[in-house]
């Protein structure tokens, strides 16, 4: 059993969303903070894709910010290859490390710079970790780049507003790739695009995955996407991990109360008839989470204990009521 | 069948991109102005008159700040109509010192067009500078900057230019006050005008500055200068371009006001204030033409700049489209 | 056999542009029967949204109908004056979009909107609108609507909102519902919501929808009959159930196919290449030509036409020997 490529402990993230210091003077408020990411702990092992699913308010965006510098945490730890990453992205150790990790973002319109052509953005890293090396060997380079991720290098010239979506995504790929990370953080890199594009992109990904050894974390709000791609997937909710385990595990026999509910939620394409229980409630505010399990107020087997104390993670389930055993209310 | 089948030959290397005229001939923007009657129009006054400024010691018919070349009997020749002691023949008239009216407004034009455009760029260079810092860089900085532009737009350019103007010339040694001058003016102007594009690039920065484009170069560990440079700053140069061609337009009439004034360039050098100021003398006893020629040649270059820079605006602002 | 409530005729839109005129909509043919939910399915661009803004006469200028017929209730909608169009719009059409903030005015109460809407096109006093408002704010399921009603959109969440929408859509009792991706910026469990909301109140009224989507699955779980649109053009219309399970034209297979399912785990996904054409490139011959995994010669240069194949069935693909040339 080797070491897990990303081990992330206790992760937490608040955000002040409080009022300018004037207004709450004048208006005698108090600082607000937003808990986005509250106590998340996994790890994922190399050349394996972690998934992380959760509806909006759940915090998985934060979480992809985190593990990749863009925000620091709170509180916690995030180890890559057994280093810790906490201190964000700056210092020589970073550095060294930063090379091995990439993103992949939603919108491949707003994540490549739209007054470059197509070969400066993926020549980007090479310009960053490999300084030294020349032009034309460069060029090269993202010629093979494009090849690899299912375009012509003729299409470098170009810049990013004269492609499709899913194009776009081709090249997000090609310069997460350029300086051979081992390592890609994925925030919902197919949801903005249609189905038919999304199967292409996913299929791109998995074979690189292959013929790399790559490590994905996968961030998606799409349950079948999810199911697709991951060897692990981690439930979220209100910012706390609420189930974790593998896709065939989760699917078959889902045991938090809010993933079965989610998958009861999921359109059934496949035509089966199945009827689904109805949806209870709304997603609370991250900003006034309800008091002990966030998932209480909409939980079919709350009690009392769940009104007031946090479940805790064990045997990759929250939930009081699966640790007491009870299954139905 | 699929996309994704690797093909083994080798790539080749991307070709070169097409031109630039090319790519500019081929633009939205471009196919818009042929559209626009008003840009087209304005495009020809401001450029011939532009051509014409700079291009004045070559085309001028008399070098108007020669006192060799003047005769003074030709003073107040009116327009169109040969002197009466002289062969010369004036087309817009002489003024009160036998100068043709055409040639100075030739020469004036380069004046005011020199001290706008350099005007013009000094605020874009430093309201840029400070904008992209503030944006970017937030909190603070941001805090300090954007107050002192707020301070700054609550007065009138012209008063801050005035103000400028006044605290430059009583720093500078008399002897160099004449030839340091244009430069004075073109500070002042500069620094009444830089909160303008301040405000607009620390706008566009804030919202460019939260795109995905920037979160990647900063997980590569692109250095923050870098990324305001090479990433930000392309992408705010839009809503600079119109609102530098606004502020030309205004930077002309700041110049103008200031040389009517009297406080601009020196009177050597005559800008197109300058002339108007003069010719104003001469306006109620019937030698309408020194002053008429000097003032439509400012309206049509203040116009003319302006209703590009308005076409402009609407080309570049995609819900117009 | 009934007449049906909304018939559209060789719908044509087209967008003159200065690299000359796209067709963004062309040559479109369908049926809704009174009290259906007929499901319009295509990837972005396709037109499907363009076809819902094109019957109830919001298509934005330089954008025109070029050609055909739009007929609700044995009337002539598509040529009426916008006086008329504006009338029928809210009284006998209701809509409801994306994003509920474009239906909704941010400044007025929902009580306001609701209320004006009910009485520009009911005869109702100002007390009886009101009650009538809050009936069908409790239907729409809207937890203590009484006191509710007198909320601005913005203290509601992004599913209450879509509630009210539909509710405004349904005060006046219509017809025929539009809902043009109504559950897209949703979450998952509340578009499970909305979709049932939906579903069960257009029932319960007997008004028909054509619920414009590009999501496959809230289509199979709300639409009698699906139609699947390509490139502008319709490619295939059937009953929802015998077009999922078994479709006829290559491109809703491939679609089908590209979904990832919850039940299964494939290595890889089907996957259709390439991608749709910009309206300025379509291809002669079938729209889809150039990534049909089933292409013939004929393909590339004859178009075919929505022709039936089976009963209810009807597909534009040359696999079929029924199909004719457009």
């Amino acid at each position: 059993m080797t070491a897990p490529l990303l081990d992330v402990r206790n992760l937490s993230r608040d955000f002040d969303v409080s009022r300018p210091w004037l207004n709450r003077k004048l208006e005698g408020l108090e600082k607000v903070y937003l808990k986005a990411v509250q106590d998340v702990s996994f790890s994922v092992n190399r050349g394996e894709t972690f998934a992380l699913v959760g509806e909006s308010g759940s915090g998985k965006s934060t979480i992809a910010r985190l593990i990749v510098g863009l925000l620091t945490p709170s509180a916690g730890e995030i180890f890559f290859d057994g280093q810790s990453l906490a201190q964000g992205l700056s210092g020589a150790e970073a550095r060294r490390l930063r090379r091995r990790f990439q993103m992949i973002f939603q919108d491949p319109l707003a994540s490549l710079n739209p007054r470059w052509r197509v070969t400066d953005i993926i020549a980007e890293p090479l310009r960053v970790f490999e300084g030294g090396m020349p032009a034309p060997a460069r060029r090269q380079r993202v010629g093979e780049l494009l090849t690899l991720v299912g375009m012509a290098p003729e299409d470098g010239v170009k810049f990013p507003h004269q492609f499709s979506g899913g194009q776009r995504q081709r090249i997000a790929i090609a310069r997460a790739l350029a300086a051979n990370p081992d390592f890609i953080v994925c925030d919902e890199p197919t949801s903005a695009l249609d189905v038919s594009v999304q199967a292409q992109i996913l299929n791109l990904m998995k074979k690189l995955q292959q013929e790399f050894g790559l490590t994905y974390v996968f961030i998606s709000h799409n349950l079948q996407v999810v199911r697709h791609m991951a060897n692990q997937i981690g439930v979220l909710y209100l910012g706390r991990l609420v189930e974790v385990g593998t896709p065939a595990r989760l699917f078959e026999a889902p045991r938090h109360p809010y993933t079965r509910m989610l998958l009861d939620a999921v359109p059934d394409i496949e035509m089966t008839g199945r009827r689904r229980k109805k949806v209870e409630g709304e997603i609370p505010s991250p900003l006034s989470p309800p008091s002990g399990c966030p998932f209480h107020p909409r939980c079919p087997l709350a009690n009392d204990r769940g009104r007031r104390e946090m479940p805790l993670l064990l045997d990759g389930v929250a939930c009081h009521a699966v640790e007491e055993g009870r299954t139905r209310p | 069948m699929s996309t994704l089948d690797i093909s083994p030959a080798k790539p080749l290397p991307p070709p070169r991109p097409p031109s630039r005229l090319r790519r500019i001939l081929d633009s939205d923007i471009f196919w818009s102005w042929t559209q626009s009657p008003v840009a087209v129009g304005a495009t020809v006054v401001a450029l011939t008159l532009i051509l014409v400024a700079l291009f004045a010691p070559l085309i001028a018919p008399y070098d108007p700040f020669n006192p060799a070349t003047l005769t003074l009997m030709d003073g107040f020749t009116p327009p169109a109509s040969k002197s009466a002691f002289s062969d010369n023949w004036f087309l817009m008239g002489a003024d009160h010192q036998a100068r043709d009216v055409l040639s100075t407004i030739m020469y004036g034009s380069r004046v005011s067009l020199f001290v706008g455009v350099m005007a013009t760029l000094f605020a874009i260079v430093l309201g840029m500078g400070l904008g992209l810092a503030a944006g970017y860089s937030g909190g603070m900085v941001d805090a300090v900057i954007m107050r002192i532009a707020d301070i700054q737009l609550s007065f009138p350019a012209i008063l801050i230019a005035l103000l400028i103007f006044g605290v430059a010339k009583g720093i500078l040694p008399a002897n160099q006050q004449e030839s340091l001058a244009i430069w004075v003016l073109i500070l002042a102007i500069g620094l009444a005008n830089w909160a303008q594009f301040a405000r607009t690039v620390r706008g566009a920065t804030m919202v460019e500055r939260e795109k995905d484009y920037v979160a990647a170069a900063r997980i590569m560990g692109v250095h923050p200068v870098l990324i305001l440079f090479r990433h930000i700053l392309p992408n705010v140069l839009g809503p600079v371009l119109v609102i530098g061609t606004i502020g030309l337009a205004l930077a002309i009439i700041e110049e103008a006001t200031l040389s009517f004034l009297g406080v601009g360039v020196p009177p050597t050098q005559p800008s197109l204030g300058t002339l108007i100021r003069i010719g104003q003398q001469f306006m109620f006893s019937g030698e309408w033409w020194i002053l008429f020629f000097p003032a439509v040649t400012l309206v049509l270059l203040a116009l003319s700049v302006n209703l590009l820079g308005d076409w402009l605006r609407d080309a570049l602002n995609p819900k117009l489209r | 056999m009934t007449e049906p409530l909304l018939s559209v005729r060789g719908l044509t839109v087209e967008f003159p542009t200065r690299h000359g005129i796209l067709t963004a909509v062309e040559d479109i043919s369908f049926d809704i029967m009174p009290g259906e939910v007929l499901g319009m399915v295509g990837e972005s661009g396709a037109g499907k949204s363009m076809t819902g803004n094109a019957i109830i006469g919001l298509i934005e200028a330089p954008g025109r109908i070029a050609r055909g017929e739009v007929w609700l209730n044995g009337q002539r909608i598509d040529s009426l004056p916008p006086e008329a169009m504006r009338a029928i719009r809210g009284r006998r059409i209701g809509m409801i979009f994306q994003d509920p903030l474009t239906s909704l005015n941010p400044l007025y109460r929902i009580s306001d909107q609701l209320i004006e809407t009910i009485r520009t096109h009911l005869p109702l006093s100002q007390d009886a609108a009101r009650k009538r408002a809050i009936g069908l704010l409790d239907d729409v399921g809207i937890p203590d609507a009484a006191r509710r009603i007198d909320d601005y959109p913005h203290q509601f969440s992004g599913g209450m909102r879509q509630r009210v929408v539909i509710a405004l859509a349904l005060c006046a009792e219509p017809d025929l519902v539009i809902a043009d991706e109504p559950t897209t910026a949703l979450d998952v469990s509340v578009q499970a919501q909305i979709i049932d909301v939906m579903k069960e109140l257009c029932a319960e009224r007997g008004a028909a929808i054509l619920l414009v989507t590009h999501d496959m699955g809230v289509i199979a779980e709300t639409a009698d009959r699906v139609a699947v649109m390509y490139a502008g053009r319709l490619a295939e219309v059937g009953p929802v159930r015998d077009v999922i399970l078994a479709a006829r034209h290559p491109y809703t297979a491939g679609l089908m196919g590209a979904i990832p399912r919850l039940g299964e785990n494939l290595v890889r996904l089907n996957q259709i290449p390439g991608a749709m054409p910009r309206l300025s490139a379509i291809p002669p011959g079938c729209p889809f030509n150039p990534r049909c995994p089933r292409v013939m010669d004929h393909c590339r240069s004859h178009r075919p036409a929505l022709s039936p194949i089976e009963p209810a069935r009807k597909v534009a693909c040359w696999l079929y020997p029924e199909v004719t040339e457009a």
